[in-house]
């Protein structure tokens, strides 16, 4: 399996890599069961992220998809952000292997739930703001 | 480079290279051919049945070459299976994949299928096997060594248990063959798949044992090679290499056991005394000389093997993802490893061809790295 150098870049010097102490919303998704868990930290003002950070247990292409997908989203609206596809994401990373694409669906879906408990903790319904999640909650695509 | 996924394949050895050549070059003759140059054709590969038989504790009547230790599985089993009268077959739940596939396919064909489970070491317990056979059981295949955490089942114990119940008893030896000693005879076994790449010699040849009177079918049909059994021109130049290679690795056996061993005690002591929260998988002293199978907590094992590669060290992971499927090692998760603990393995093993210098190196970058990804997994507490 061959990833390519971009790929390899990210994985191995990663942007955004850590916590937010003081972050204001926090999302988490995949399973331990799937081997690719990722954790996203924001500091959101003014409806725009002007900080994001992330922690994954994965793969390589787990790590190489957070670390762009964290760069294609900071210092962007919640509004930019909430379009960032999983495509995008591959396209940035000048693609994946076939077998990887679920890890940039993993960081799609992982700036969309930072982002729902943005809202949550302001005690506004993010389902109509952002959806409802693709994959790989509990119903993981691995588990079939 | 330091080279140590010697499970995967090892170096083809520069001497064994030396006696294919001719086979590659002058020697092109077809071995089922009249005339001289292929008369010598079929003496060099009768000359390297000779040698294989001669370490397996076999006759070379019984030695038969096949393109791959799979190939010689997948005929063993199917082929034993499919000659058996009874429809029950038992396996062990930590088989290759080359074993598990066969058995998964028979019992979409209508077999029924028991897998034994393997204690948290990864040995199968004799007195499961036992428990397992039934009247109409009729094959029963487990593995001589495992490929990733390299546990040494007890193979005798276990065939004396199948033909107690007259049950033919087949085992993938393919790590196992070269490595420790492996006798046929001694085990007692009815069928044994090896390969020659495994132990030095070249890719694309391995060998299925087959007892006089074992019941099998035949697996490839076609011209009249391999007694009958196993239709294609030979592979002369790989079947001289293995007949060479073979030989090879049971000269001195025993030194290059301790050498190994030495090795893969040095690492194990090593890693666990400087990276916390790991575990050695497999069982400490039932294992392959040169086998070493680590979990790391909170970390996955394929960002494992890249930062490695990255420091120029090759190596391999219990996690599947190297192989492009999603499901941690079915051997690790056997073992009762959590689904986490399963995806952060580190296989490491060992050749004679590895020095005590290379162990120190490698836990030198091991460190640090296991230290980096921890800090990057949102697991790690």
């Amino acid at each position: 399996m061959l990833y390519s150098e971009k790929v390899m870049d990210h994985f191995a010097n990663p942007h955004n890599m850590g916590e937010i102490e003081d972050a204001n919303a926090i999302g988490e998704v995949g399973n331990k069961k799937c081997g690719d868990i990722m954790k996203i930290y924001m500091k959101i003002e003014d409806d725009i992220i002007k900080d994001v950070k992330f922690k994954t247990f994965g793969c390589g292409a787990a790590i190489a998809t957070s670390s762009m997908a964290t760069d294609l989203v900071k210092g962007k609206t919640i509004k930019e952000a909430l379009e960032l596809t999983n495509k995008a994401v591959v396209e940035a990373l000048e693609g994946l292997p076939p077998v990887k694409m679920h890890c940039s669906v993993l960081a799609e879906e992982a700036i969309k739930s930072t982002i729902a408990d943005y809202y949550k903790r302001q005690g506004i319904d993010p389902e109509p703001i952002v959806g409802t999640s693709k994959s790989c909650g509990d119903d993981c695509p691995c588990d079939e | 480079m330091i080279y140590v996924d010697n499970a995967a394949t090892t170096a083809l050895k520069p001497e064994v290279l030396d006696k294919m050549m001719p086979y590659l070059t002058s020697q092109y003759g077809n071995p089922s051919s009249i005339y001289d140059l292929g008369r010598q054709a079929k003496a060099a590969i009768e000359q390297a049945r000779a040698s294989v038989a001669s370490v397996l504790g076999a006759n070379a009547n019984e030695v038969y070459f096949t393109g791959s230790g799979s190939e010689a599985d997948n005929w063993a089993i199917k082929g034993m299976a499919h000659a058996a009268k009874g429809k029950h077959i038992i396996t062990s739940a930590i088989e290759h994949h080359a074993v598990l596939h066969c058995f998964e396919y028979l019992a979409k064909n209508g077999f029924d299928v028991t897998y034994l489970p393997v204690d948290s070491h990864g040995i199968v317990n004799p007195d499961d096997l036992k428990a397992a056979i039934k009247p109409e059981t009729g094959l029963i295949s487990i593995m001589a060594a495992n490929n990733e955490i390299g546990t040494i089942q007890p193979i005798s114990q276990l065939a004396k248990i199948a033909h107690e119940g007259k049950i033919p008893f087949h085992t993938d030896a393919v790590q196992a063959f070269g490595h420790i000693p492996f006798n046929v005879s001694d085990l007692g076994v009815d069928a044994a798949s090896v390969s020659a790449h495994k132990l030095g010699g070249p890719k694309g040849v391995g060998v299925l044992y087959i007892k006089r009177g074992t019941r099998i079918g035949q697996f490839m049909h076609g011209g009249a090679q391999e007694y009958g059994r196993r239709a294609s021109t030979e592979n002369v130049a790989g079947i001289v290499g293995f007949g060479h290679a073979a030989a090879l690795a049971a000269d001195g056996m025993e030194e290059k056991i301790k050498k190994v061993s030495s090795l893969r005690d040095s690492f194990i002591t090593q890693v666990l005394n400087e990276i916390p929260k790991c575990r050695l998988n497999g069982h400490s002293k039932q294992r392959l000389p040169g086998n070493v199978n680590i979990s790391f907590d909170y970390i996955e094992g394929e960002s494992l093997l890249l930062l490695l590669d990255m420091k120029g060290i090759a190596a391999s992971s219990g996690s599947a993802c190297t192989s492009g499927s999603l499901d941690p090692s079915h051997v690790l998760l056997a073992l009762g490893l959590p689904h986490e603990t399963a995806h952060g393995s580190l296989r490491v093993s060992f050749s004679e061809n590895n020095t005590m210098q290379e162990v120190d190196k490698i836990v030198k970058e091991l460190v640090p790295i296991v230290a980096r990804l921890r800090e990057m997994s949102p697991l790690t507490e």
